[in-house]
Parts: C-alpha cells; sequence; structure tokens
C-alpha cells in the first residue's frame, strides 16, 4: 500500500471499459469476419466522407460556441421557471428522430410557421434543406447538450472564487479570463468531441434536412452496404472509419483539455456579484428558448389531437419502454461510475476513449454483430429487451463521461491526499466521497440515459419480436400504418415519459443543492 | 448476460415442451406484423385450418428481409419469407436458398406471372399522391417544367424510391438523366424512407408525394376522407408486385407450401386490401372492398422483369446521383 498515492480503485473502472471497446469493436470483427469480399471504397465514398466531416465539424463548433453565452446568462441569471427552461431544454436530445425532423420543419419548413409568418408580409418562404439545414437541425438537437455541459462546468466553480473575485474588484473580461476561461479550456474540447461524435453518425437527418443526395453521410453508405448491397466487408470498413474519425477527436480533445480545476471550496450556494449585461443576458436566454421550445411545441400541438384515441398497444409500448429505460440506466451507472473514478486518477486516458466509443459505433453493425453472435446460442428474440438496454447504455456512456468525469477529477484532486492521510480505503473514499459528492452529477447522468434510452429506437428493429414493441418502435410502426395521428400522439407521450424520467432523476441527485 | 441466457434458455425450452403442435416461422417486414397491418388476420386465419402455431417474424423493410436472410444463411430459422418484390427477386435468387413452389393461381397481375419460386400476394402502381383540389401534372416533364414540389424516398435506402428510379429508366432509358436534371428543382427534399416522405406530406411540405395509387383508398375507407388523389401519368406507372416464397432449408417443407397456398385463397387476399393498403394478387369472389373503384388505375403498366432490374438499378443510380448531385 506504499505506493498508493490515490485512494481509487482503477481495476473496475479498467474492466468496465474493457466490456465497452470488447462489444463494439467486437461486433465490428464479427461482421468483418462474416464479409464474402474486402470492401472497396469508391469516389462516391469520399465525397460521403467530405459532407459528414464538415457538417460535423461546423455542428460541433456552432452547438459549442452558441452554448457559451447561453449558458453563462443561465449561470448568472434567477428568474421563476428557470429550472423547468432548462429541463425542457434538454428535450430535443431526446426526441426519435423521426419525430424531431417532423417538428423541425413544422417550424422551419416551406409550409413551417416561420415561412407562414413571412408570407403575410409577401415574403417567399424560408429555404431551409441544404447543409444550413443540416447544421440547424444538428444544433437544434445538441446545443441543449452543449449549454448543460458547459453551465455544468460553471456551477462546478466553488462559490468561494466568485467571493474573492467581487472582493477584488473583478468584473467582465477580469472575470472571464481569471474564472470563466480556465473552465471553458477543461470543458469545451469535451464537448466539442462529442457533438463532432454525434453529428458523425447523422443519417436520416442528414439526408432530409440536406435536401437530397449531396446530404450523404457515411451512415447512409453503412445503412445501404447492409441492406441493399449486403457488402458486410464494405459495412465494416466504413463503420471502422467512424471508429477513427471519433477517436481521433477524442484524442484531440484529451490534449486540449488540460488545465487544472479551480480547486476545493466549501460548497456554498453560488452567489454573484458580477453584472454582466443583463439585457443581453436576457437576449440570449429568450433566443435559445424560442429556438428550441417552438419545435417542442409543435411536436405537442400535433400530438394533442391523436393523444386521446391511441390504440391501448401504445401505452403497453410505453411500459416496455419505461422498463427498458429504467435497466438501461442501471447498467450505464454500473459502466461509467467505474470509468469516471478510473479516468479521475489521471493515468487512464484509455479509458475515456473506450468510453467515447460508443457514439462512433453504428447502432446497425452493433447490432448486427450481436445478432451473429447471439444467434447459435439462443433465440435474437428472445434477447431483444436486454439487448436493447445494455446497447442503449453503451450509446449514452459518452455523455454520462462527459458528465461524471470532470467532478470525479475534483473530487479526486481535492479530498484524495486528505482520504489518504486519513488511511481512508479504496471503498470508503468511492462511497463516502465519491458517491456523496457527485450526487447532481450522477442524477444528471442518470436522467439523460433514461430519456435517450426511452427515445432511441436502438437495436430493437433488429432483434424484433412482434409482441415485444418499445415506444419509438410502436411510433414507427403508426406512421408505417398511414396512421400519422395516433404516431403525433405517441410521439407526445414519449416527450412526457421522457421529460419524467430525466426530471425526477435529475432532482433527484440535486435534492438540497442549488441548480 | 450468463443469467439472462439461461433464462431465455429455460424459457425457449418450456415453450418448446408446451407446444406440441408443428411451428411454421415466416419473416416478413414490419409493417405486415404491425396491429394495424394483415399480421394479426392471418395469423387467426391460418392457425385455424392448419394445426400449428404460425410464428411472424417482423424485420424492417423488403432490402433488410434479403439481408436477414442472407445472415442467417442455410441455417435461417424461417420457413416461409413473404415481403420482397420483384426489384429483390435477382438477388435473392442467387442465394440459392429459395425453392420452388407448385403453387398456380388465377393471378390479377396486369403482367403475366411465369415465376417458379416466387409467388405474388399482392401489387400495386408507384404514384405522386396529392390533394385531389389541386392539378397534378400529367408526366415526368410537365412535372420537370412545371414548378410543383415533390418529395421522394431516397434508392438506397427504400423499397419506394428504388421503384421510383426504375420507373423513370423504364420509362425513359437513355434519356433518364435529362428527366432527373429537370426534376431537380421540383424535389423539396429526398428521405430515408417512405414514412418520413409521406407525413412531410402531409404537413405541406410538398404538393406531391412518392406513394402509390392505393394510398387514397386509405384516408377514403378508414379516415373517411376523400381529400387525397393519385397523379395519372400517361408514360405508365411502375408496378411493385411483393412476393413470397419457402425456403429450401425449411424443416417444415408440407406446412411451408401449406402456408403459401393459403397465401392465394381468398381468406388471405380478402385481408389484403384494407391493412396492407395494395391490390390483392387474386382477385377474391367477394371483390374489391368498395372504395377501390374510385382510386386512379395507369392506362399502362411498367415492369422491367427481374434479371434485367437488377443491372438497371446499378446504372440509373449513378445516373440519379450525379443529376442531383449538381
Amino acid at each position: 500500500m506504499a505506493e498508493r498515492t490515490q485512494p481509487v480503485n482503477p481495476w473496475p473502472g479498467t474492466g468496465a471499459a474493457a466490456l465497452v471497446a470488447a462489444l463494439i469493436l467486437g461486433t465490428l470483427v464479427t461482421i468483418g469476419l462474416r464479409a464474402e469480399t474486402g470492401g472497396q471504397f469508391g469516389p462516391a465514398d469520399w465525397s460521403a466522407l467530405r459532407f459528414t466531416l464538415t457538417q460535423a465539424v461546423l455542428s460541433a463548433v456552432l452547438s459549442a460556441v452558441l452554448a457559451v453565452p447561453v449558458a453563462r446568462a443561465l449561470a448568472r441569471r434567477r428568474f421563476p421557471g428557470r429550472r423547468v427552461l432548462i429541463a425542457l431544454m434538454g428535450a430535443p436530445f431526446i426526441l426519435p428522430v423521426i419525430v424531431a425532423i417532423l417538428g423541425l420543419l413544422q417550424v422551419f419548413g416551406r409550409a413551417g410557421w416561420i415561412s407562414d409568418a413571412l408570407g403575410v408580409f409577401g415574403l417567399p418562404p424560408i429555404r431551409i434543406y441544404g447543409l444550413h439545414g443540416v447544421v440547424l437541425a444538428h444544433v437544434f438537437f445538441n446545443l441543449p447538450l452543449a449549454t448543460r455541459l458547459v453551465l455544468q462546468g460553471w456551477q462546478e466553480i466553488p462559490a468561494e472564487r466568485f467571493r474573492l473575485a467581487a472582493q477584488l474588484g473583478c468584473d467582465g473580461m477580469a472575470m472571464f479570463r481569471l474564472i470563466e476561461w480556465p473552465m471553458l479550456r477543461r470543458i469545451l474540447p469535451g464537448v466539442l468531441a462529442v457533438v463532432f461524435a454525434i453529428c458523425l453518425t447523422s443519417f436520416a437527418v442528414a439526408l432530409t434536412l440536406g435536401g437530397g443526395p449531396r446530404a450523404t453521410t457515411i451512415e447512409l453508405a453503412i445503412y445501404q452496404a447492409f441492406t441493399y448491397d449486403f457488402d458486410l466487408g464494405r459495412a465494416a470498413l466504413l463503420s471502422g472509419l467512424q471508429l477513427v474519425l471519433t477517436v481521433a477527436a477524442a484524442m484531440a480533445a484529451l490534449r486540449f483539455s488540460r488545465g487544472d480545476g479551480l480547486g476545493a471550496g466549501l460548497d456554498r450556494a453560488i452567489r454573484r456579484w458580477d453584472g454582466g449585461i443583463p439585457v443581453a443576458d436576457t437576449l440570449w436566454i429568450a433566443a435559445a428558448a424560442i429556438f428550441l421550445l417552438l419545435p417542442l411545441a409543435s411536436v405537442v400541438i400535433s400530438g394533442f389531437a391523436g393523444f386521446f384515441d391511441m390504440p391501448v398497444l401504445v401505452f403497453r409500448a410505453a411500459l416496455t419502454s419505461i422498463l427498458v429505460a429504467a435497466a438501461s440506466t442501471a447498467v450505464l451507472l454500473l459502466l461509467a461510475l467505474p470509468m469516471a473514478t478510473a479516468i479521475a486518477t489521471g493515468r487512464y486516458g484509455i479509458i475515456e476513449l473506450c468510453g467515447i466509443l460508443g457514439l462512433a459505433a453504428s447502432p446497425l453493425v452493433i447490432g448486427t454483430g450481436l445478432f451473429i453472435l447471439i444467434r447459435p446460442v439462443v433465440n435474437p428474440a428472445a434477447l431483444a429487451l436486454p439487448v436493447t438496454a445494455v446497447v442503449n447504455a453503451v450509446m449514452a456512456l459518452p455523455f454520462a463521461l462527459r458528465i461524471l468525469v470532470p467532478a470525479a477529477q475534483d473530487n479526486v484532486a481535492r479530498y484524495g491526499r486528505l482520504a489518504l492521510s486519513l488511511d481512508m480505503n479504496n471503498r470508503t473514499f468511492f462511497s463516502r466521497i465519491l458517491l456523496a459528492r457527485m450526487r447532481p452529477q450522477i442524477g444528471f447522468a442518470a436522467g439523460l440515459s433514461a430519456a435517450l434510452s426511452m427515445g432511441d429506437l436502438g437495436v430493437i428493429a433488429l432483434f424484433a419480436d412482434p409482441q415485444i414493441a418499445t415506444l419509438p418502435l410502436q411510433i414507427y410502426r403508426l406512421m408505417g400504418a398511414y396512421q400519422m395521428q395516433a404516431a403525433a400522439g405517441g410521439a407526445l407521450l414519449l416527450l412526457i415519459l421522457s421529460m419524467g424520467a430525466f426530471w425526477i432523476l435529475d432532482r433527484g441527485g440535486r435534492r438540497h443543492a442549488e441548480t | 448476460m450468463k443469467h439472462l441466457l439461461i433464462a431465455a434458455g429455460l424459457l425457449s425450452a418450456t415453450s418448446a415442451i408446451a407446444a406440441d403442435k408443428p411451428q411454421l416461422t415466416v419473416y416478413t417486414y414490419d409493417s405486415f406484423v404491425s396491429d394495424w397491418g394483415p399480421g394479426p388476420k392471418v395469423k387467426e386465419a391460418f392457425e385455424a385450418q392448419c394445426d400449428c402455431d404460425l410464428n411472424l417474424v417482423g424485420v424492417e423493410d423488403g432490402a433488410a428481409l434479403l439481408s436477414r436472410i442472407r445472415l442467417e444463411g442455410e441455417n435461417s430459422d424461417a420457413d416461409v419469407v413473404l415481403g420482397l418484390d420483384t426489384n429483390l427477386i435477382t438477388a435473392a435468387k442467387e442465394t440459392g436458398l429459395f425453392a420452388p413452389s407448385a403453387v398456380s393461381a388465377d393471378f390479377a397481375l396486369p403482367v403475366e406471372w411465369t415465376d417458379e419460386v416466387f409467388v405474388p400476394y399482392d401489387w400495386g402502381y408507384f404514384a405522386f399522391v396529392h390533394n385531389a383540389d389541386a392539378s397534378a401534372p400529367a408526366n415526368f416533364r410537365e412535372l420537370a417544367d412545371g414548378d410543383t414540389k415533390i418529395i421522394i424516398q431516397d434508392p438506397r435506402s427504400s423499397t419506394p424510391g428504388l421503384g421510383l428510379l426504375l420507373w423513370v429508366k423504364s420509362a425513359y432509358g437513355d434519356e433518364a438523366p435529362d428527366i432527373w436534371a429537370g426534376l431537380a428543382d421540383n424535389i423539396v427534399t429526398v428521405t430515408k424512407g417512405w414514412s418520413e416522405a409521406y407525413g412531410l406530406f402531409l404537413e405541406g411540405e410538398a404538393d406531391m408525394v412518392l406513394s402509390y395509387t392505393t394510398s387514397p383508398a386509405y384516408h377514403l375507407i378508414a379516415e373517411d376522407d376523400a381529400s387525397k388523389a393519385a397523379a395519372a401519368f400517361d408514360e405508365g406507372h411502375y408496378m411493385q408486385v411483393e412476393v413470397a416464397a419457402k425456403l429450401a432449408g425449411t424443416d417444415q417443407p408440407e406446412l411451408a407450401d401449406q402456408f403459401l397456398e393459403f397465401m392465394v385463397s381468398d381468406t388471405f387476399q380478402q385481408i389484403i386490401p384494407t391493412t396492407n393498403w395494395m391490390y390483392p394478387a387474386v382477385t377474391p369472389s367477394s371483390g374489391l372492398p368498395e372504395g377501390f373503384e374510385t382510386l386512379t388505375v395507369p392506362e399502362k403498366s411498367l415492369l422491367v422483369d427481374p434479371e434485367k432490374a437488377a443491372v438497371m438499378r446499378d446504372k440509373a443510380l449513378a445516373e440519379w446521383l450525379s443529376a442531383l448531385s449538381q
């Protein structure tokens, strides 16, 4: 024990990371091995790669850049309904893709609200389809996540720093340079990498908002290789490319995400004496709220008509989804907590890389790979729900780590030496210090994971058993049967359930704490 | 995971003991097995006459269905595959996984059916659906010259999208690239699948959407809404013929044959029009449901035979991509 310099056992986290890596790389290798021919990379793939990278970089930069003033305004201002607003703003992230597309276009489309309003003044409708449409949609999805992550950075600055800054008369630029910029330097690279990775695997959103085959992404090519060409080698090659790009982005983020935390505080409620410009803050909050809430309002309005005559099957599917989300959240925490703890010791960057792989992996590849692996042992349909829960957990892992890791690092740095001097063992440090002090982050991560799992179609469609359906799958089925109104009702129900799960878990973590 | 596997193993073991009846497994697309599709009624009707359990398994769509069969290969659990269309037949035959059937029937298809392996169960015409009170162009050229806005599906991810590709190619041959170039400014957007496209059309994003001539029947019969119509194009309409076949590796060959016979019988064919919203492959003795007589009937049917379709697809796809990527 003389060697021990931190009161943390990294091995459970290493084990969890190895499991995740085995799942993602294992399924990819399985598909590669099943391929009859080697994959080919054609000229069309190069243009798909170019488009994929362009839109992902633009979407990530714009989401992160816009998140800073919005989060800063939310960190500085207190107003009635602030908590509800923060929770609601997270909703775009968890909508099933098809519902989000319809909601977004109801606002920004040719026949959308904005075009209608322009029409009143005799102006032509806005043109949403194109690269700018793709970026707009991706910012719509990811700005809430980016804002929440950056806001959390602000909230983790000890209250004493603001107090000291106020005593020294720091305001405006000085405040930004001394306190806020070091925090942003630590948080933003991770935010950029996560949003970049999400946008890398975009398919239906990019195609629909992009207006046609110009907006072909690698994920579309993977889908085509799987279903229309049955070229597994190509699918594995393209999916491997996605993994490489994501790992590269994650490594760059880890490199640039330098700087220490801002030290320990006494956990006083944060009070701000610096004013900033209230009008500017209000404008940022209002603009973000309008941008994010209008499409949600359209989902609610369209869903209202169908909400009261939905078939009972939709409710059964909703129950299934709640169970899957609960299981998935439990799996997520079992993976993410040890991994975040191990990363916090500062010597296990590889674990962080394993964690972000979940974003880069195409659900089609994971699903198909698991299908090939499971089938010789047991009928895949029998495992449809457990597999969906596990895959959803792995997909939510990168987000959970972004939320948990900075807090875990701070706590290990702040209390590690104290714990060692008290000869505290690893388990006590984990349960008494880490778990207790990280409750808000754990609640946020669990809420996000539950909501994501509820809204994600995931791999259930590949393992489908006609008797079992999750809510997103049931919504797709309703749409496929022309029942658009009932589907819209289902989407509203999904929105309510996802937000409810998020709200309960996120609030649960923040009891006694100030948001 | 280990406990789950054991539990799942026990579950399947107990269900195998309980099921002394033979099991017939039919792979089909997801919308067939959904509660609004033909699946539940078909299951009930077939089980009433076969003394067996009919196990319907849904896979996303026709193309994904064929991929699943290729993935499972000779060890597939499926006895019958239902839901491929003519564009997939060649690829399906090349796998060597399907066996000929002895089913014959008085098919009501606009084309002659001679395939020995694949048995049609329904069919339809692709068409652009629009609001009945708006005027529609009479062909692709008029559409390209006018400013009617359309939403289509991507031929790389959707069977209707692939159908449209072959529609334009079979109607215009070498002139197809010009038609696509002309259509480029009419196309609002291209979607991954039918549901997104149809949903956007109902929201008013476009004047017309690629669907089927039978789509207005849904609105008329199920919703009592006569506001949708399908545009009749004078160069003819491309057909989709949906087929089923028995797998060579089935362990229930008699039951599979019995199912394919059942599929072209009155009972099954009566279920199709108002659940799958397509024309039945064999007109049932009770005729078509009321409302179907109002549908647009094209003067000319287009269908490329399966072998040519497979070759035509790659060329037409390249032309489509280059015309719309400008």
